[in-house]
């Protein structure tokens, strides 16, 4: 599903990443560790075409990402859910107009909305805080909303960075134990993580990364650095 | 599908016009002064101008004739006087007239009378008073005197004098102060309202930068330019709709004020132009709060939607 070939992405004179090579299927829930500065969050926002790399390629199924117009661009963050450690809601609206939001972007007509929203709010336990916005929400409930609103559109792709990073450990294990419910439905999901606890109730595929290098890629890993 | 969108854009602008509460409040102020400068720089354009005009219409230039001066003689000069294209309109005083109006003039004052009386007859000759449309004219319209030969048959005889050249300085010197005054009033509007619509555009613009976070995110959904730009152009055209509504509420007060406090300084009132003008004045104080915050709020966005 996504192909990194060869990529290397430097910041002015600095190395982010250096000759990464990446092939992730679809259906796979793969983790990936390191330290800070290691080169997560670039591979995160190589995927999203925040960023292009500097040398090397990456591809989502035949499509080169970095290659798409704005239009498709557009198209292709739609088939991408985004989950984030300071989980970037939009503070002006309420957790079922967050959702909502997502929806309207993609066009959705307003029977559809209605009838999906209170379903995913349901899911991620929140229905009695639907018109609450982000400032009256805990962490946890506010990384729950934000999972709701990446999966509301039904993405092919997940990706969390870091989404336990703000969470004490019981939100930890309640928002790990969400991702692999969506995982287990035939969602693709990529999670980077510094907190080896994750790492071991996940139990899945795990890249480990140093100073911007793939070091090792285990099938079943463990939380190794 | 554009009706949906459109719907769910001004519904979205509204509620983010509604709850920022603060930062609203705040560039509704901001606005409010740029408009407030707008419609105040109107209210003294009129002021100037009417001012200027009445000092106009009380400058004049008049031609005194001598007292045995035939009437048809002089109304002859009043008619080559009217196809001046300078002159804007002539007035006869006669003789007759002249006197007694002097006499009226005068009329506690008995010795003068008495020696009117002493003179017998009447020594007053008749007088044409002129106006020039413009008063940079009156010199061409005093040098028609000079240099016409139609008037130096035998009409030249009969001007006693005319007196332009006892006025000059001061017609010279209103001309210069008419013209500086209109050419001063322009300038200092149109740098005061291009500042006021700098600070308006930079305002929305910190408030927008306020939201960079927020349109990033709006981005990463997977949400179009168009569908992110349109809520915040709505919110901008909400705080030209309520601070154009501010100012003109506010403005009432204040024309009454000036109406009946610097009518007589002034010489007009403000709070009758302000009523009989109010449509214009509040079509022009909304066009310019809608327009400024929906370019200002467009603008503004651009640069976080580029990439």
């Amino acid at each position: 599903m996504i192909y990194f070939n060869n990529v290397t992405k430097k910041y002015n004179d600095s190395v982010s990443l250096e000759d990464v090579n990446i092939t992730i299927a679809a259906g796979e829930f793969v983790s990936i560790v390191g330290h800070s500065g290691a080169g997560k969050t670039t591979i995160i926002k190589l995927i999203m075409a925040e960023e292009s790399p500097t040398i090397g390629t990456v591809f989502f199924e035949s499509t080169d990402i970095h290659k798409l117009t704005k239009r498709d661009l557009l198209h292709f963050r739609r088939k991408v859910g985004v989950v984030f450690q300071d989980f970037r809601l939009l503070s002006n609206k309420t957790a079922y107009e967050n959702i909502a939001f997502a929806m309207e972007a993609t066009g959705k007509n307003d029977t559809e909305i209605a009838e999906d929203v209170p379903h995913v709010l349901e899911l991620v336990d929140l229905t009695s805080k639907s018109l609450h916005f982000p400032y009256q929400l805990s962490g946890g409930e506010k990384q729950r909303l934000a999972i709701a609103r990446a999966i509301i559109t039904q993405p092919e792709l997940i990706i969390a960075d870091e989404p336990t990073g703000n969470l004490d450990p019981i939100n930890t294990s309640e928002v790990v134990n969400i991702l692999k419910k969506i995982n287990d439905l035939g969602t693709t999901i990529i999670l980077t993580t510094h907190n080896r606890s994750v790492i071991d109730q996940i139990k899945k595929r795990v890249i480990t990364l140093e100073n911007g290098r793939v070091v090792r890629d285990d099938k079943e890993g463990k939380y190794m650095i | 599908m554009f009706l949906t969108d459109t719907k769910r854009i001004i519904r979205s602008g509204y509620r983010n016009f509604v709850r920022s509460g603060f930062t609203s409040i705040s560039s509704i102020l901001i606005m409010t002064i740029t408009l407030f400068v707008i419609i105040s720089l109107i209210f003294i354009q009129t002021t100037l101008h009417n001012v200027l005009n009445d000092i106009k219409e009380k400058v004049d230039v008049t031609v005194y004739f001598v007292p045995d001066a035939s009437e048809p003689a002089i109304l002859d000069v009043k008619s080559a006087l009217a196809k001046l294209p300078e002159v804007k309109s002539i007035s006869y005083t006669s003789s007759d007239i002249a006197l007694s109006t002097f006499k009226e003039k005068h009329s506690n004052d008995y010795s003068t009378l008495q020696a009117l009386d002493e003179l017998g007859g009447n020594p007053l000759g008749a007088s044409l008073n002129i106006k020039a449309k413009d008063p940079s004219q009156y010199e061409s319209i005093s040098k028609y005197f000079e240099n016409n030969n139609v008037l130096t048959q035998g009409t030249l005889s009969i001007i006693d004098k005319v007196d332009y050249h006892q006025n000059k300085v001061v017609i010279d010197r209103l001309t210069s102060i008419i013209s500086g005054a209109k050419r001063l009033g322009f300038a200092i509007s149109f740098v005061l309202i291009l500042i006021s619509i700098v600070i308006t555009f930079s305002t929305i613009r910190l408030i927008i930068y306020m939201s960079r976070e927020e349109i990033s995110v709006m981005r990463l959904v997977g949400a179009g330019s168009k569908y992110i730009r349109g809520p915040f152009i709505v919110s901008g055209i909400l705080v030209g709709l309520v601070a154009s509504l501010v100012t003109i509420i506010l403005f009432i007060p204040i024309s009454i004020w000036l109406g009946n406090e610097m009518t007589d300084f002034i010489g007009i009132n403000l709070y009758t132009y302000f009523k009989s003008n109010f449509l214009q004045l509040f079509i022009i104080i909304l066009g310019s709060g809608v327009i400024l915050g929906s370019i200002a709020s467009t603008f503004a966005i651009g640069r976080y939607l580029r990439k």
